[in-house]
């Protein structure tokens, strides 16, 4: 069997063992298990990657197979990796195997909490395998849907709030993008001949423009919204605030990510002249997002709250470099999804374990608390740093490219719109140095916090795999941004 | 009648037979054994069942006012089964002291407005049609009004009985125009003589308004919430499932091969009547707090899902009908059998009593998130590929407006569906419905359920079977 589909393969066998565990401490073992062993074989595939493109295979997609499911449709169950989707699972299995061992103190049904987070993980492996979009929009949905019994049981504050509309916003994205295949299938064969849901057939031909002009928004729009594109992306703060760690862990790192990766995975990639006549609409909302984002951080005193605001941010920023279109910009755009994963899971995992002890989020309630929990207030400190873009680590890398890859074009629109959205590193820098000022240094506010106790065994063990990635990526960027590079070329090339 | 016609109205015929069965072991059982007769109506309704998928010659009798081809018997074989698990659902009601002296009624009513049914389906004359759904009918006013000392269902027999004698008469009047315009009553030489004549337009809407009350589309829905919330549960999951699922397959085969000529009106007709039933159909579930009365409404709304397999009149559109009715029959099923079971242990039936539900019951809790799941098309259950594929055979003929609107309105349905889910999994209650276990039958049914739910998504066999067999214009 294909390597690929044992990613969909090992976290259901992992939910079935958690089925038949008897107790809660066993099923958070075998969570980790399954997860530790589906780390391993992201490993694999990203090594056997490498080694296939060493070896000089220049296909566009490689480890690809195929099994026929509906035969009358023409709907296939595909797999295949190129680089941006093999960097895409490294990331996911890094953010689910930290997420686990930041749970691993739940203490309401624990087993039922693990296999939503696993399900949810497994349709975030599986949309990034797919190359058929029927499959992938099967796997779309599937990962968005555990996130609202997750949000309404273990969450906080107005969870049944967040959790409802975070569900109904997002599925009413996919609804739209919904819309947006049943427009690129029916257009998929406009010479006749069998119509088809396979990404790689139809990149191979030219969707009538009148039909792309219709289809373009649909599908931009529909993975837009969990991509947090302005002005929809108001499910992003509340859900995120109210969602348990390793849920918004999960969230932010990755199923955000899905909207961008489906951005121009699909919407770009099979669309190109739509995207290129529409696109600056979308450039005028991502540099919004982006702008806003960093303001609306500014002004929140919930540590979860201008997380979430960073991450609407960050997020626009990759929808924002995707939109540039070109080599430079792309490859900013995924490294910066890689790297804002990386960064806000350890974000979140942080406050999860800061709140965890101190009960209180609201950041003018806790101060010095670098005296007391110095290995989480490091990491609160890098993961700060890499996210305001300090050179050596992740953050800086992403954004080089994405700004370099902007400025290029030569046009005033573009430039315009860039210096607008480099000003958000300026305001990233104050919400973060802000925080990192009140929270961890200055007088400890509270006697209680003088007692707490710094991060046990497993909560290292999740925020130094997270930490390891970010600076891997900023010590060694060439070793990320060679593997994304060649595969952006086949996207750019069709939008030119 | 020669032996072969025997075997072609085979459905039929062995539902009458298994009808004259449990009439004499009725008569013949003693009065302190009359709960055996459920079981031996139950194995026998299977083994009719099994009959119906054996694969015997088709045709068509009665100079053709019959006709039975390898569509009609998948669509018969699909509501036994529906109608199967309804039998082995109420297996423990009809246990129930008040219900004992009346156990053959039940089963005897149920098959014979199945009987109707099957002979609407393989209808080759309009006055077999009528029969049909006269036959289908009646029995159903009956078995509304089964628990008659409950005032609700006896209202809810007599609601039904007017509404749907006034729907018959709207149709007849219709057919009646028909007939004047065309001087045919089979379908064959009707189809041949439709043309877009002002009379047979209007004679088409009256027949589409008599269907539209029996589907219960808006806007001839108003009958459907007092009778599903007044009936007995599973009175009321055979109506909603059962009954509406056989309306629906005559109505696409009349569409498709009686009225081909006139499409370009019928589906200006059919896109207005899908939007006012979903739209209206979600708008009201949302408020609803008695299960039945919200599963009520929520099937409103998804009756106007199968439109969108009439809309284009292609072959997708029919594979798209059949194929729902088949993943809709094992969702609502499952629903209305937990509704049910609950109701039964409990006597508790608003949404509000399943607070916390999952903290007693987890696994009724879990059989009702799928059921909720696979209702709002949600994977990796049914439903989910139900109405994709209903909106790629509305979209194939260019209907992306109409596939708009009812993907928007899916994101409403979710949030109904959202709230039992809620309801369940996140309240919390003081006083929760206390554990209990359900007997083996409950548990049988809701298996069926479960598994068809699960399987009918995956198994591609299945479309690719209802595929083969259905046809566009």
């Amino acid at each position: 069997m294909n390597i690929l589909t044992w990613l969909v393969i090992i976290p259901l066998l992992t939910i079935t063992g958690i089925l038949f565990v008897k107790d809660a401490r066993q099923a958070k073992i075998v969570s980790a298990f399954g997860m530790g062993i589906q780390l391993i074989v992201s490993a694999i595939i990203v090594y056997s990657y490498v080694a296939l493109r060493k070896a000089g295979v220049t296909d566009e997609m490689v480890m690809i197979s195929s099994y026929e499911w509906f035969r009358s449709l023409n709907i296939y169950y595909t797999v295949g990796v190129d680089g941006i989707s093999v960097a895409m699972i490294a990331l996911t299995s890094v953010v689910v195997f930290a997420g686990v061992f930041a749970s691993w103190e739940m203490d309401d049904l624990r087993k039922e909490f693990f296999i939503s987070l696993i399900l949810l993980a497994t349709g975030v492996f599986g949309f990034f395998i797919s190359l058929d979009l029927f499959t992938m929009f099967l796997f779309y949905e599937l990962a968005v849907i555990p996130m609202y019994i997750l949000i309404g049981i273990w969450g906080s504050g107005p969870k049944e709030y967040a959790a409802m509309k975070l569900t109904l916003m997002l599925m009413g994205g996919s609804a739209l993008l919904m819309v947006g295949l049943f427009g690129i299938y029916f257009n998929s064969a406009p010479d006749g001949g069998e119509l088809t849901f396979n990404i790689l057939e139809i990149s191979k031909i030219t969707i009538p423009i009148e039909a792309q002009r219709w289809f373009f928004p649909f599908t931009f729009v529909g993975f837009g919204v969990l991509g947090a594109l302005f002005p929809l992306h108001t499910w992003s703060p509340d859900g995120h605030s109210s969602a348990p760690t390793a849920v918004s862990m999960l969230h932010a790192g990755v199923l955000m990510k899905l909207g961008g990766y489906g951005a121009f995975r699909v919407a770009m990639f099979l669309m190109p002249e739509a995207a290129n006549e529409m696109a600056w609409i979308f450039i005028i909302l991502t540099t919004i997002s982006v702008v806003y984002g960093a303001f609306g951080a500014i002004v929140q005193k919930d540590l979860k709250y201008i997380n979430a605001y960073s991450s609407v941010s960050h997020c626009g920023m990759v929808l924002f470099a995707v939109l540039m279109m070109n080599r430079t910009a792309m490859t900013g755009a995924v490294i910066q999804m890689i790297s804002h994963g990386l960064m806000t899971a350890l974000f979140f995992a942080l406050i999860g374990m800061i709140y965890g002890r101190t009960h209180t989020r609201m950041i003018n309630e806790m101060g010095g608390l670098m005296k007391v929990i110095p290995f989480l207030g490091v990491a609160y400190v890098i993961a700060g740093l890499a996210s305001l873009g300090l050179p050596g680590l992740s953050g800086f890398v992403a954004e080089m490219n994405i700004f370099f890859g902007a400025f290029e074009h030569p046009d005033n629109f573009h430039r315009i719109a860039t210096i607008i959205a480099v000003s958000s590193i300026v305001i990233t820098a104050v919400y973060i140095l802000r925080v990192i000022a009140i929270l961890l240094l200055g007088p400890i506010r509270d006697h209680h916090f003088d007692l707490l106790n710094d991060a046990k065994w497993y909560e290292k063990l999740s925020i130094v795999s997270l930490l390891a990635g970010i600076i891997y990526i900023g010590m060694a960027p060439l070793h990320l941004s060679d593997i994304i590079r060649d595969s952006v070329m086949p996207i750019v090339d069709k939008l030119l | 009648m020669s032996l072969e016609s025997f075997t072609i109205m085979r459905h039929e015929l062995l539902l009458t037979l298994a009808f004259l069965i449990i009439l004499l072991a009725e008569v013949f059982t003693r009065e302190e054994r009359k709960e055996r007769v459920r079981g031996l109506a139950i194995i026998i309704f299977a083994i009719v069942t099994a009959v119906g998928f054996l694969p015997l010659p088709e045709g068509s009798i009665f100079g053709d006012m019959y006709r039975a081809t390898r569509t009609t018997s998948l669509m018969k074989n699909i509501l036994n089964i529906g109608t199967l698990i309804v039998f082995i659902q109420s297996y423990t009601w009809l246990g129930r002291p008040e219900n004992r002296d009346r156990i053959h009624e039940y089963f005897m009513l149920l098959m014979t407005t199945l009987t109707g049914m099957n002979f609407m389906i393989s209808a080759g004359h309009f006055l077999m049609f009528y029969i049909g759904i006269e036959l289908a009918t009646i029995p159903l006013a009956a078995l509304a009004a089964y628990e008659r000392f409950k005032n609700r269902s006896a209202e809810a027999g007599i609601k039904l009985i007017l509404s749907s004698s006034l729907s018959s008469g709207i149709l007849l009047f219709g057919l009646s125009m028909i007939y004047g315009t065309t001087g045919s009553l089979y379908f064959s030489e009707v189809a041949a003589e439709v043309r877009d004549m002002p009379l047979v337009i209007l004679g088409f809407i009256f027949f589409f308004s008599g269907m539209g009350f029996k589907m219960s589309l808006v806007p001839f829905h108003l009958w459907t919430a007092d009778v599903y919330e007044g009936a007995p549960v599973n009175v009321t999951a055979y109506l909603s499932v059962v009954s509406k699922g056989a309306a629906a397959f005559i109505f696409v085969i009349i569409l498709f091969t009686v009225f081909p000529v006139i499409i370009a009106t019928w589906e200006k007709t059919v896109w207005v009547i899908a939007v006012l039933t979903i739209t209206i159909g979600n708008l009201f579930a949302l408020r609803q707090k008695n299960m039945k009365r919200f599963l009520a409404f929520s099937s409103i709304a998804q009756a106007g899902f199968f439109l969108l397999g009439f809309v284009g009149g292609n072959q997708l559109g029919m594979t798209t009908v059949i194929y729902y009715a088949l993943v809709y029959i094992f969702s609502n099923l499952a629903a209305f059998g937990i509704v049910g079971i609950i109701a039964d242990k409990t006597g508790r039936e608003s949404m509000d009593d399943y607070d916390g539900l999952y903290r007693t019951n987890p696994g009724l809790s879990i059989a009702m998130m799928l059921a909720m799941f696979s209702l709002a098309g949600i994977p990796p259950v049914a439903g989910f590929f139900g109405k994709f594929f209903l909106f790629v055979a509305a979209a194939e003929k260019g209907f992306y407006v109409l596939v708009t609107i009812a993907v928007l309105n899916t994101i409403i349905a979710l949030y109904y569906y959202l709230l039992v889910v809620k309801a369940m999994f996140i309240n919390r209650n003081e006083t929760p419905i206390e554990p209990f276990k359900s007997d083996s039958m409950s548990k049988l049914g809701l298996a069926l359920c479960l598994a068809g739910i699960i399987v009918t998504g995956f198994a591609s066999g299945i479309f690719e079977m209802i595929r083969n067999l259905s046809y566009g214009i």
